[in-house]
């Protein structure tokens, strides 16, 4: 994985990943992604409220991606209530439509990125590569 | 060998004629990039879910609208609720690149968005008769693959 950093990277822990899907499909297939192309340490839940628990009891992650349209509490409120809880992490919204406004709607409630469906290999390369001094 | 050298041939350009007929994208290269030594299933497991959650879908989106008919019409179908369904639909046929299923979605959720029924009736045709092009396609796909490692033993 060219982008992946350098020298150092070994010594450093893996990088922690969460992903935030009602969809198994998708969860399967962005976390073999994350653990096998880019040596995460990839956990996955089912909905934003899941996500928003997890913290709630002391789970912390390097970054979090956020489907927008879930069940129970959708991405836009997860990352606002992650973001007014002072969780830090990276959050990466991903939608299905790739309008400005769901665009927007992602960043204003704090997220860092925001890609359509699906997520792939060189979408994370861009925020590794957007964030060179990633895990912060 | 000469036996095996030709399965290989044949599994080579079936594969890229899913490809230039657009059955399947990139999305799918990228999933069979996952499948390795210690996750040798890995493509047949997803897509496996990907039927099972499909069809599961399909009938959702068949029952929604057959309840609109013959009598009721726009007023009585719930376009929200077909709109949840297509999304996942979507959401689940890009992530294995099926890209002419996924297609269709987009144009569905067009027509959930506009309420127009007839628009919705002949997506919902059109995305079954590409799910189900995609399914004969893929299930081929797998049996050649299986024949290749039963042949080469």
């Amino acid at each position: 994985m060219e982008s992946k950093k350098s020298e150092g990277e070994s010594s450093r822990s893996r990088i922690s990943a969460l992903v935030v899907d009602d969809d198994a499909i998708i969860r399967k297939i962005h976390k073999a992604m994350l653990q096998q192309v880019f040596n995460m340490d990839a956990k996955s839940v089912k909905d934003g409220k899941e996500a928003v628990d997890l913290h709630r009891c002391g789970a912390n992650f390097d970054i979090i991606f956020m489907d927008k349209e879930m069940p129970i509490m959708d991405g836009h409120e997860a990352t606002k209530e992650l973001r007014g809880m002072g969780v830090k992490s990276m959050i990466v919204g991903i939608t299905t439509r790739a309008d400005e406004k769901d665009r927007e709607e992602f960043l204003a409630a704090g997220s860092n990125h925001c890609f359509e469906k699906p997520l792939n290999r060189a979408k994370v390369e861009q925020v590794l590569h957007d964030h060179p001094n990633f895990p912060f | 060998m000469d036996g095996l050298v030709q399965l290989q041939k044949q599994l080579v350009d079936y594969t890229a004629s899913l490809f230039r007929e657009g059955f399947l994208d990139d999305q799918f290269n990228q999933l069979q990039q996952l499948q390795d030594e210690s996750n040798p299933e890995f493509v047949v497991e997803v897509v496996t879910l990907f039927f099972e959650d499909a069809e599961r879908l399909l009938n959702e989106l068949s029952k929604t609208l057959d309840s609109s008919f013959p009598n009721r019409g726009q007023a009585s179908i719930d376009f929200k609720k077909l709109d949840a369904h297509v999304h996942q639909l979507k959401g689940s046929s890009s992530s294995i690149g099926a890209q002419r299923v996924h297609s269709v979605c987009i144009s569905f959720r067009n027509s959930c968005e506009e309420q127009n029924v007839e628009g919705c009736l002949k997506n919902l045709q059109q995305v079954r008769h590409e799910y189900s092009l995609v399914k004969t396609k893929l299930e081929t796909l797998f049996r050649m693959e299986k024949q290749i490692l039963e042949a080469a033993g």
